[in-house]
């Protein structure tokens, strides 16, 4: 119930990775798995995280990742997992 | 597990072709709030609607947020009004004291329209609901969100033609009231054949008496996802065709179930059906329209079209059935013109006429939707047109309805701004052979043979 996906998309640079997984460590939000690819020099990473044990009311998680992914040049978006296991697993 | 080409996807249906939620619509029962004063009728009402309706627009925000689904309409639909009114209603000006109190409950709810102004005189009216359509017009005049409906036959009842005759009047009256504003007060109101109790959909939305007390539908919408996915099949046969329509329909439909079901339970009211429309709008690569013409059309309108919009409608039940545990509403393609860039492109350059658009309502969902016409179309006119359309619900056994727009004082040519969802449209001509002695005869036509069937 508690999983949520973290998806990131931008122009490759150094440091993105470290920097939302900062921002998770900061606020108890466990990351389970990391995949990640880079397509025509964009940088496209999926997370799998748990915020079960964070105090981090969602709405608050959402606007400050997504302001992090402003600060860093890239989009970072948040979703419960749900909105895809429903869409494609039956 | 989920993996990142699957939450690509998703993301890409959401941002780049248009995927969203078209409307989380609260249905609630206002039987409760019958009194024989008009006063306490009003206040009942209002506090019932307020009440329940409290969280829906922020509820429905939540979902937006922890899902990342748009879900661009937060709507209310309650009991037919003409039912609730009648006891304390003793003049069509009282009628619209509802409306009033409607509106105000719908503005201060935050919902931006409120459907269920409505009167089921598919047989026979009352004097009770002759009143609330004869206030139709200034109802719809005085109120900014309310919407209006009336059913005027089913397949079970046939059709009551006195009611055809009064509401192609009322729907001049109403074009009338609001000739300052372009007549908008027809983009509110509905004539219907066979009108579904659990649409979520305006203007035609109401909370059916055969429903429970407050309920939640969702309507999904999607046209730019199916267009997408058609780009991928260019010059396949039709087994692709509809396989990837029933695909995209059914993971579309998926998304939908989803939000209703969140929204149930944080409302904490029941679930009530996912109504998988397509559901076209004015911004570009949102259109139904597009979709047709994907599938090889030069432009809607040309010959083919009915054949493409019946096989996307039945695609798109067949789809989304299994996506979801209960389908209700309209379910199928719309096809208004103002609301769909592609359909109003398609008059301009002169290829689809009303004609043709009558023909595409026998396999669409609904009806002649969103349809600009000359302002000094006779009232007998479009009660022809209504009587044709409830004939092809009535005898197709499907929902039909009307949404003409006689717009006073512009003429074929003219173009019309709606704004927002509404959009903008081309006035179309109308056929200018009269009906008005067939309208004049009064009565009813009988129910076709093969809707007896115990």
């Amino acid at each position: 119930m508690s999983k949520t996906i973290i998806t990131v998309v931008g122009k490759d640079a150094v440091g993105i990775i470290a920097k939302v997984c900062t921002y998770l460590a900061n606020n108890q939000i466990n990351v389970e798995d990391i995949s990640q690819t880079i397509v025509q020099g964009y940088f496209n990473m999926m997370m799998i995280v748990d915020t079960g044990a964070s105090t981090k009311p969602y709405a608050a998680m959402v606007a400050e990742l997504d302001e992090l992914g402003g600060a860093i040049g890239v989009r970072i978006r948040c979703q419960r997992e749900d909105i895809f296991t429903k869409m494609h697993r039956i | 597990m989920i993996n990142i080409l699957e939450v690509n996807e998703t993301n890409k249906m959401i941002e780049q072709e248009k995927l969203d939620v078209r409307t989380i619509t609260l249905g609630i029962s206002l039987l409760d709030c019958c009194d024989a004063d008009l006063d306490a009728l009003n206040q009942n009402i209002y506090d019932k609607i307020t009440g329940l309706a409290r969280d829906l627009v922020s509820t429905g925000r939540e979902i937006e947020l922890e899902y990342g689904i748009p879900i661009v309409n937060k709507r209310i639909s309650v009991t037919p009004v003409s039912l609730v009114g009648g006891r304390a209603c003793r003049s069509p000006e009282d009628f619209v004291t509802i409306a009033e109190t409607l509106d105000r409950a719908a503005r201060d709810t935050g919902v931006n329209f409120l459907g269920g102004y409505s009167a089921i005189v598919s047989k026979g009216m009352t004097p009770n609901e002759e009143a609330l359509i004869r206030s139709i017009p200034a109802a719809l005049a005085a109120t900014e969100r309310v919407c209006s409906s009336v059913n005027v036959g089913s397949t079970k009842t046939g059709i009551n033609m006195d009611a055809v005759k009064l509401m192609g009047e009322i729907v001049r009256e109403t074009a009338e009231a609001t000739k300052e504003r372009n007549s908008i007060g027809c983009a509110k109101l509905v004539v219907f054949c066979n009108a579904p109790d659990d649409n979520p959909f305006m203007a035609g939305a109401f909370h059916g008496v055969s429903e429970a007390d407050a309920i939640v539908n969702v309507g999904v919408s999607g046209p730019g996802v199916i267009k997408h996915a058609l780009e991928g099949v260019r010059g396949e046969n039709f087994e692709v065709l509809c396989e990837t329509v029933k695909r995209t329909a059914f993971k579309v439909t998926r998304a939908g179930q989803l939000v209703a079901q969140e929204a149930s339970e944080r409302l904490g009211i029941p679930f009530g059906i996912v109504d998988l429309s397509l559901a076209p709008t004015p911004s570009v690569g949102d259109s139904v329209a597009g979709i047709l013409e994907e599938m090889g059309l030069e432009s809607v309108g040309a010959p083919g079209t009915t054949a493409a919009l019946a096989l996307l409608n039945d695609q798109v039940k067949k789809g989304g059935i299994m996506a979801s545990s209960f389908v209700g509403g309209l379910s199928g393609a719309f096809i208004p013109v103002s609301e769909d860039q592609g359909m109003i492109d398609a008059v301009n350059r002169g290829a689809l006429t009303i004609e043709k658009l009558e023909a595409m309502t026998c396999v669409c969902s609904v009806g002649l939707d969103m349809i600009a016409i000359p302002g000094d179309t006779p009232a007998s006119t479009i009660s022809g047109v209504i009587a044709d359309e409830a004939a092809i619900g009535m005898i197709n056994q499907k929902t039909t309805a009307v949404r003409l727009i006689p717009v006073i004082g512009k003429d074929v040519g003219d173009t019309v701004e709606f704004g927002g969802l509404l959009g903008h449209a081309p006035v179309q001509r109308v056929n200018r052979f009269g009906c008005a002695d067939f309208i004049n005869r009064g009565g009813r036509i009988p129910a076709p043979i093969h809707s007896f069937k115990n």
